[in-house]
């Protein structure tokens, strides 16, 4: 079977689909891809299902050497890996992929045609670094095999990556009653402990709200205010269930630049309806479904 | 019941803000009566009072969600009267597996064997799993035995840990950090991934800790 031979890890590189999901109800996080619209572009530019497992670089990326030939496409942030990005490319046997920092957002992506055949844990390959579930960071000397499972032809004309500019669009969380307009205009900062499973921001304070809160279910990118008001965005490996109050949700076509956002990144938000959510959502799709 | 969106891929369906066995039961309904989860919905999230329904955007909108949830709910329930299954966690108290038990001995100005014998006097129940993979929210502990948590969280709670924070109590099914104060251990793994189902525990289950002979108290 052909494989990829870690030489580097780089600082945080994991295996990643699109999550794990059917098993919130017994406490276990989705996980899955921080941004999921570069790892389903890649599976699609190498001819793979849109959910094969890839691999997810962070802030620096790590060096791979292909013990044979493949087909291979980088997408999201560009880590300098000295590949064309967002197009299927052929890595000859012996090749050595050398990523650095990245030169833009938070993460890349690593898809190879045919799929990253780690074994899946409850239905999915993702790690979820925090708990070890489904896997961990990768480590020198790990040997990843690369799969069989391609469905198509792989696209070899390079197409333009998605553009992530102005604020991020959120919807109201389930507690925006409760709450006024402060988390909107002004701009907060990610702070460097922010991980997969939440952003920590810091920006103006922001009340806490007066109403009794229980502990309930939470959603991917729910922004919670604890109590000293700073807000956390919720993200991949985010716990299932949390008892702080959410004024707002970022929508689901802006979930991939959360997962692009850096330390010391400024972010602003911006409340749009749930009908424009769902718009931007069928043009991001129209888009992706424009590789094919 | 309350329906509403928390996001764009989600939906919230309450039952009232108070913790009680009314709002649990109707929480148990709407999750069994789900658990099949048809095409579209990925994820329920049970809470002590409301479900998060998880759905994928291109498959589902938030009203055919709420008229799934409306027709599963109202349709006849086998599933919530199936008998309640009544789990026992044999726990060995105090000692090296046990290092806050005198602490909230101090605490409640009981002796430790006391507080040993009132914690597993009473029957428990999993309001739900959640927070980290099988942990069970209990609801139960006898009011007496609540202690403040540690000022400071260890970085490492062992596996099986039992423990009382506030007025709850609960079991740690895997390695993490945490704040509350460690009175035991069992030996019975709450979370194996390789296991079918992989938590031992589900919602709607009686619990009861049962010392074991090893135990200090």
């Amino acid at each position: 079977m052909s494989s990829i031979r870690v030489l580097a890890p780089g600082f945080q590189t994991s295996v990643q689909d699109l999550g794990r999901f059917g098993y919130a109800h017994l406490g276990v996080a989705a996980s899955g891809a921080a941004d999921a619209l570069a790892l389903r572009a890649g599976n699609l530019l190498v001819g793979n299902a849109e959910n094969a497992p890839v691999l997810e670089m962070t802030l620096v990326g790590g060096a791979f050497e292909f013990e044979t030939a493949a087909v291979v496409a980088w997408t999201g942030s560009d880590f300098g890996a000295g590949l064309p990005l967002w197009t299927a490319v052929e890595v000859a046997a012996g090749t050595i992929l050398r990523c650095g920092a990245s030169h833009s957002g938070a993460r890349g992506y690593l898809a190879v045609r045919g799929g990253i055949a780690v074994p899946k844990v409850l239905g999915s390959a993702s790690a979820h670094l925090m708990t070890g579930l489904g896997g961990q960071a990768l480590r020198k000397g790990d040997v990843l095999p690369i799969g069989s499972e391609a469905v198509r032809e792989a696209r070899k004309q390079a197409v333009r990556p998605p553009t992530g500019k102005g604020p991020v669009r959120v919807t109201e969380g389930p507690q925006a009653a409760w709450f006024g307009d402060e988390l909107y205009g002004a701009a907060y900062q990610v702070l460097e402990e922010s991980n997969r499973m939440g952003l920590r921001l810091k920006g103006p304070a922001i009340a806490s709200p007066a109403g009794h809160m229980l502990t309930e279910g939470v959603a991917l990118g729910a922004i919670q205010i604890p109590p000293g008001g700073q807000p956390i965005v919720l993200f991949v490996e985010h716990q299932t269930t949390g008892g702080y109050a959410k004024p707002a949700n970022v929508i689901s076509a802006d979930l991939w630049r959360v997962g692009q956002l850096r330390p010391r990144d400024q972010v602003q938000f911006q409340l749009v309806s749930m009908e424009q959510a769902l718009q931007l959502l069928r043009e991001q799709e129209e888009w992706l479904y424009g590789l094919l | 019941m309350e329906i509403r969106p928390a996001s764009d891929r989600s939906l919230l369906v309450s039952f009232g803000d108070a913790i009680s066995l009314d709002s649990h039961r109707q929480v148990l309904r709407l999750v069994r009566a789900l658990e099949d989860f048809p095409a579209g919905i990925l994820n329920l999230h049970p809470a002590y009072a409301s479900v998060l329904i998880d759905f994928d955007p291109r498959r589902r909108t938030h009203n055919d969600v709420e008229v799934l949830v409306r027709e599963r709910i109202a349709a006849p329930d086998e599933q919530t009267a199936r008998a309640t299954r009544t789990i026992e966690i044999p726990v060995c108290y105090g000692g090296a597996f046990g290092p806050d038990l005198e602490d909230v001995a101090r605490h409640t100005g009981l002796t430790a064997a006391r507080v040993v014998e009132l914690h597993a006097s009473t029957p428990y129940l999993v309001y739900f799993l959640g927070f980290s993979p099988g942990f069970p929210y209990l609801g139960g502990l006898p009011p007496e035995l609540a202690t403040p948590r540690l000022a400071a969280p260890r970085k490492v709670v062992p596996a099986g840990s039992v423990a009382i924070g506030g007025s709850q109590t609960g079991v740690y099914p895997v390695e993490s950090p945490g704040g509350w104060r460690i009175i035991g251990r069992t030996a019975l793994r709450l979370f194996d991934a390789a296991a079918t189902p992989p938590a031992l525990l589900r919602i709607g289950d009686e619990l009861r800790f049962v010392p074991t002979p090893e135990t200090r108290g």
